[in-house]
């Protein structure tokens, strides 16, 4: 079983955002950055994967600065065995880093590409169909079930509140939601261990934004001032004729 | 290229096939597109359904059905077959969905296979030179970008974000016909256990709880005031880390986005995650014992006291003023 996982390096979930000067993205002065959450759990179920076939390979690949050689590295004490990182300090909408990692990959054997559902930056959650689509290969979106049968995948999703099972004949394209699989943290022998794995460096040619381009970034419009409601049968009434009057949602 | 092409997602249960809730937004974007362009709104339907009528009333001049055996549910492969003939059939200049779970996976594939540029999750669109100007969340709402594309473009529209408008219209129905080939995706089964609800993302009220409810035992109290209130429940990701609830539950950064008319959370603090996932939300109501929460800061109605007496009491009131 042979796993590509596409990993990103994003802002930390925690940071407060603050728009940088050109007005086009945020202020990356002192923010600290992770693995994207999804794709963590991407790296995670390929592991998984891997090891429950008993043969096989995980290869993590990135499309980003050269700063997020950290993030690899992360993948790689965690228990992935290769990595492959594509140098692009610029920021790619999705086309375009989808585009990227098709380069990335054309060439290289795989049963299986996994990836987050989404970046926690862009919020877009389209590479991974992106790449599907650019790879000619059958993708199944937001899976929190994976399981493999020869040359068959089981992925299940959920619609509308209920489970869907989907067989994919591989190779195929996953993109990991929430339930899939929880990120172990790497351990002291995990992390000397990744030293020594490989980390190829390869380049890729991008025409840049992929016909999407950010103008303009800002925060969200501030919200009104809170109005104090009172925990009584009073004060539920009035917050109901508020909701219902003022504004209008019930 | 003046034409504007919109996809509805079909829902597929007991029932039959149904268009989903954010087709009157979607059609509503499409109308105004379609307006400014001098063009003509399109629909594409897929399966076994006939919905003129609630196109028209939203402004579809025309609706192209697609029906088949390989429409009797919701298949990637599929779907974008039918999308990709009806945007050989239209050539429009965009192409507008929802941005549901199906929606995104369908704007990315299709944008991928007709290399048209992709806004995701957009919650508003216009036209602008070749392309479109667009305004996309980005880091779970914590920032707002204004987005432009150059050419043709798929654009998928986050749900309740665009009110729906009435432009009646005759909304003539024309059959495509449709032969997907790709059959490397399969449905096995969907689970009969689970009882059909509408996606957290696609609702208009949604009933929150946190850490602050004590425990998974105390979820009777969200689960009725939702019921009170006909809203769909969430949960914070302390509660679903602690696997008191279900992930697919989450509310935050790390879970669903979430832009409810109304969002009612209750005993929880207010993580930045937790925040930026539903701070969109058109009205916030919070309920926390502890004055200093950070959930007051983004609330519009803010109840400090102990969850356990007042959604007892909020339910109760609800029920009286909803009933009568």
């Amino acid at each position: 079983m042979k796993i590509i996982v596409c990993v990103k390096r994003v802002v930390d979930t925690e940071t407060r955002v603050k728009i940088a000067p050109d007005g086009a993205g945020i202020d990356l002065g002192g923010v600290q950055f992770i693995t994207a959450p999804y794709d963590e759990m991407a790296v995670e179920k390929a592991i998984q994967l891997r090891d429950a076939a008993g043969e096989g390979s995980v290869t993590v690949v990135t499309v980003g600065p050269a700063a997020a050689t950290k993030e690899l590295r992360t993948a790689l004490a965690m228990g992935a065995d290769a990595a492959v990182h594509a140098v692009v300090e610029e920021r790619l909408g999705p086309n375009a880093t989808a585009a990227a990692l098709k380069q990335v990959l054309d060439g290289r054997e795989y049963d299986m590409i996994l990836c987050g559902k989404q970046a926690t930056d862009e919020d877009d959650a389209a590479v991974g169909p992106l790449l599907a689509a650019a790879l000619d290969l059958p993708c199944v979106a937001f899976v929190h079930g994976l399981e493999v049968e020869g040359t068959t995948a089981v992925a299940t999703r959920e619609i509308d509140g209920q489970a869907e099972r989907l067989e994919v004949d591989l190779p195929a394209v996953f993109t990991a939601q929430k339930g899939l699989a929880e990120a172990r943290y790497p351990g002291l022998k995990g992390i000397m261990a990744a030293k020594k794995k490989p980390l190829e460096t390869v380049e890729v040619s991008t025409d840049g934004t992929g016909g999407c381009t950010v103008r303009s970034l800002e925060l969200p419009p501030a919200r009104d001032a809170m109005v104090a409601i009172e925990p009584t049968p009073e004060g539920m009434q009035a917050l109901l004729t508020a909701l219902r009057n003022d504004k209008k949602v019930l | 290229m003046a034409d504007v092409l919109i996809y509805l997602e079909t829902a597929h249960g007991e029932g039959g096939a149904a268009l989903k809730k954010p087709a009157a937004e979607v059609a509503t974007a499409g109308r105004a597109l379609a307006d400014a362009a001098g063009g003509k709104l399109v629909a594409l339907v897929t399966g076994a359904l006939s919905p003129e009528g609630t196109l028209g009333r939203h402004g579809v001049d025309e609706v192209l059905h697609v029906d088949g055996e390989a429409y009797g549910h919701h298949v990637l492969a599929a779907q974008c077959a039918a999308l990709e003939a009806a945007i050989a059939d239209v050539q429009p200049g965009v192409v507008l969905l929802a941005a549901t779970v199906l929606g995104k996976e369908l704007a990315a594939y299709a944008a991928g296979r007709t290399g048209r540029a992709l806004v995701s999750d957009a919650t508003a669109v216009a036209l602008e030179g070749d392309g479109v100007v667009a305004t996309k969340p980005k880091y779970a709402g914590k920032a707002i970008a204004t987005v432009v594309t150059n050419g043709p473009s798929i654009v998928s529209l986050r749900p309740n974000a665009i009110p729906p408008a009435e432009a009646p219209r005759d909304a003539a129905t024309r059959a495509l016909a449709v032969t997907p080939g790709d059959t490397r995706v399969r449905l096995r089964d969907v689970e009969a256990a689970g009882e059909k609800k509408l996606e957290l993302t696609e609702a208009d009220r949604i009933v929150s709880g946190g850490r602050g409810m004590g425990g998974p035992e105390h979820w009777n109290e969200i689960l009725d005031l939702a019921g009170a209130l006909g809203a769909a429940h969430g949960a914070s990701r302390a509660v679903v880390d602690a696997g008191w609830r279900p992930h697919a539950e989450q509310v935050g950064q790390t879970g669903k986005t979430v832009s409810p008319k109304l969002y009612v959370a209750c005993g929880i603090s207010g993580a930045i995650q937790h925040l930026a996932g539903m701070s969109s939300s058109k009205v916030i109501v919070a309920v926390n014992k502890d004055p200093e929460a950070p959930i007051f800061k983004v609330a519009d109605y803010g109840i400090v006291g102990d969850v356990h007496d007042v959604l007892p009491m909020l339910t109760e009131a609800a029920k009286g003023f909803l009933d009568g």
